[in-house]
């Protein structure tokens, strides 16, 4: 079915917290139940009302299996709710509570997503998403598996370590006006964490959570003054293996944003889950993204990379941006998996003003 | 909107053991998923999108195990989903690949479950320590007794229904070339002479500890009308989650269990799901879970389930058969154990269920929960198409 088939669904309303370096004061639930209630608020919809509840988490982070039933009994799961689970950011939860509107089984889905990095040490932590059988076992980090890429792009022609710090000044300048982000305002470049890239190349680490409704057709005027209409959304994965991948571009992301309809007309903003500088440079290659696009001007994950929340965080910045009607045509990104291997787009409109 | 209708067209599993030492992960599953193909004679290039789940990640010790097996489930370039809803995932996993069919966004779909118990301690893996929140007391039969116990007072059921499920269930398991268990000698006195475990819960009356994979292949309309082999249709399917613990919860019949099934119901036009419904697999990883599930889903009165399983009629050649396969009993990788169930109530209205068939089975509900008995998911499928 052609994508303008589709049946028509909207990001309605977002909420996310404010993203720490440490969390030890809070629980999951007590981190999320905020965020929760702040969407709701701003729909006027009661837990009761949703036709779907969808989450992203992993067990990982919190270090014990289920971690993800004791934050549902923080939605207020009773009367018994249809909801579900993936255990990936929660973009992809989105994805699927979207899936669960086209059938016309709901008209309003719930998604949420969170994660606490502060417990352990999150660089040890991801090694444990790689073939468990040779890879794994050297213990190879994310930020040793970012630099790869980094080091590859630089050989390729593609970037310099001075462009790289151009794009770390401009997400962390941005999110000077982003009170939910965890960096603000000029950070140094720092020393080299694993080289070409600096600390001021790599993310922060921190605790986070997001939230967002979305609603179908007639439902999404009567809950939003503004609507973020989900035009296109679309998610493709690579091989897993980095030897067998050019490390200097995205072609999942590329044939996601061709599925999702990006490529039709020009954006104005694009939210990209680009945890790591570098990573900037091959999703704005993969996207297309001309000069005049306003990339990331929450701050992006250089600023708050909240896992399992900061892909559904992107999505959410882009709609509350149409919302606002700072944007009529936005992309955003989400994305999971050593250098970029899984990667989610979708497009969001904002009806033509005037 | 009508939904598209949704046809299973391919299913496979592995044969279920403790331990597959000749395999990775990625074997394991990929073994799975090819027999699923050959069943449906489709090739890894007619494959859509791929929908994966398993129990909790911890288990084999990989965090997002899909990343990994990308390759080995041919999804590079694909759309691929996790899912994780803890013990029913295996069925919500088969429910959300149904969705990508039925809302039109794909035409097929692979959607598969794993475990690989042996490169893992379940039991482990299931009791980090947590603070301040109560450990699952020695794993899951230590949480599930006291229901047991409580169903057991609340009803007046006899101390020897369990032990009779159990026996039925075993000598199912010997028709079932794919099943964990295959205890040629069991006799109903061996099952009641086994040793308590957690009172009054049986060590033959538990499931064992499986590695095993099941695999199957969704698409629409046009794509049934392909296939080689007779389709199972999807007529009702649903999801419900309710708290783990709190006051009112019951946890002999919980609501959201209730609610599933008449959702499922209403959707296939079930009215009398004892009467119209000719087959169940439902998710029974303690024996005693067959009586109180029967009337969580509404084939019994209140009380009555234990009454059913005693008088026979939910043997394989009973009025009401039920883990015609051997059920969770006999085989269970945990991830896997709810496709499974999903898996076998299509394979009864294809009449491809080999030894354990059920004759002239038509509609079979395929169950599935998991946590705390808070997490559901269930579907019906029927041997034609649904009407409207």
């Amino acid at each position: 079915m052609a994508p303008h088939e589709r049946r028509p669904v909207t990001v309605v309303a977002f909420g996310q917290s404010d993203h720490r370096r440490t969390t030890d004061e809070v629980s999951e639930v007590e981190m999320l139940m905020p965020v929760l209630h702040e969407v709701l608020a701003a729909t006027g919809l009661k837990t009761s009302d949703i036709g779907f509840t969808c989450s992203g988490s992993s067990d990982y982070l919190a270090g014990r299996a289920f971690s993800f039933t004791m934050a549902l009994d923080g939605v207020g799961a009773w009367p018994p709710i249809s909801e579900s689970h993936v255990e990936m950011d929660g973009a992809w939860a989105l994805y699927e509570a979207w899936v669960k509107l086209q059938t016309g089984e709901a008209d309003t889905a719930l998604v949420y997503s969170y994660g606490k990095s502060s417990p352990g040490s999150v660089r040890d932590v991801l090694t444990r998403q790689l073939d468990p059988y040779y890879v794994a076992p050297l213990w190879p980090d994310s930020v040793a598996l970012a630099a790869l890429q980094a080091q590859a792009l630089i050989d390729a022609g593609e970037t310099d370590e001075p462009a790289l710090a151009g794009v770390a000044t401009r997400s962390r300048t941005a999110a000077a006006t982003n009170p939910h982000a965890q960096l603000r305002g000029a950070v140094a470049r720092g020393e080299y964490a694993v080289r070409p890239l600096r600390t001021g190349d790599c993310p922060p680490v921190g605790d986070g959570a997001a939230a967002v409704i979305l609603a179908a057709g007639e439902r999404a005027r009567e809950l939003c003054e503004r609507p973020a209409w989900i035009r296109g959304i679309d998610h493709r994965i690579e091989a897993h293996g980095l030897g067998v991948r050019d490390l200097t571009d995205s072609p999942s992301t590329r044939l996601a944003a061709e599925r999702a309809g990006v490529f039709e007309r020009p954006v104005d903003t694009a939210e990209l889950h680009a945890p790591f500088t570098s990573q900037e440079v091959v999703l704005r290659k993969a996207l297309r993204l001309a000069d005049d696009v306003t990339v990331n001007p929450s701050g992006g994950a250089l600023a708050a990379n909240p896992m399992m929340a900061a892909g559904l965080i992107r999505i959410g910045e882009a709609a509350a941006r149409i919302h606002r009607g700072a944007s009529d045509r936005a992309v955003a990104h989400a994305t999971s998996g050593p250098c970029l291997q899984q990667n989610l787009v979708a497009l969001l409109e904002g009806e033509t003003r005037g | 909107m009508a939904k598209e209708p949704v046809a299973v067209v391919g299913i496979g599993q592995t044969k279920h053991v403790a331990a597959r030492r000749d395999v990775s992960i990625a074997g394991l599953v990929r073994e799975a998923a090819q027999s699923a193909l050959r069943d449906a004679e489709l090739t890894w290039a007619d494959i859509d999108a791929v929908v994966i789940g398993k129990a909790p990640d911890f288990f084999e010790g990989v965090m997002m195990p899909e990343l990994y097996l990308a390759d080995a489930l041919g999804a590079v370039g694909k759309p691929m989903l996790r899912v994780h809803t803890a013990g029913s995932v295996g069925g919500s996993t088969a429910l959300v690949a149904a969705n990508l069919v039925a809302g039109r966004v794909h035409g097929t779909v692979l959607t598969l479950a794993f475990e690989k118990q042996s490169e893992s301690n379940a039991m482990w893996g299931l009791s980090l320590p947590v603070p301040f929140q109560q450990p699952l007391l020695a794993g899951a039969g230590g949480f599930f007794a006291p229901h047991v116990r409580a169903y057991m007072r609340r009803t007046g059921a006899p101390d020897t229904v369990g032990s009779l499920v159990a026996y039925k269930d075993r000598r199912n398991a010997l028709k079932n070339p794919y099943a964990h268990l295959h205890e040629h000698d069991v006799t109903l006195e061996k099952v009641q002479a086994s040793p308590m475990l957690w009172d009054p819960i049986r060590y033959s009356e538990t499931c064992p500890s499986s590695d095993g994979a099941c695999a199957m292949i969704l698409t629409d309309r046009a794509g049934a009308a392909r296939s080689p082999g007779p389709p199972a249709w999807m007529h009702g399917g649903a999801m419900r989650s309710e708290p783990t613990l709190f006051a009112g919860k019951d946890f002999v019949s919980p609501q959201a269990g209730k609610d599933c099934a008449a959702d499922v119901y209403r959707q296939a036009g079930i009215a009398d799901p004892r009467r119209e419904i000719d087959a169940v697999e439902m998710y029974v990883p303690f024996s005693w879970y067959e009586p109180m599930w029967l009337e969580n889903l509404g084939f019994a009165e209140e009380g009555e389930g234990w009454k059913l399983t005693e008088s026979g009629v939910t043997e394989l050649d009973g009025d009401l058969p039920v883990n015609m396969s051997g059920g969770v009993l006999s085989t269970n990788p945990i991830g896997a154990s709810g496709m499974i169930r999903f898996a076998e109530a299509a394979l009864q209205v294809r009449g491809r269920a080999g030894d354990h068939q059920v004759d002239g089975a038509r509609k079979a509900l395929g169950h599935a929960y998991g946590g705390g008995s808070q997490f559901f998911s269930m579907w019906l499928v029927g041997a034609e198409p649904p009407t409207g």
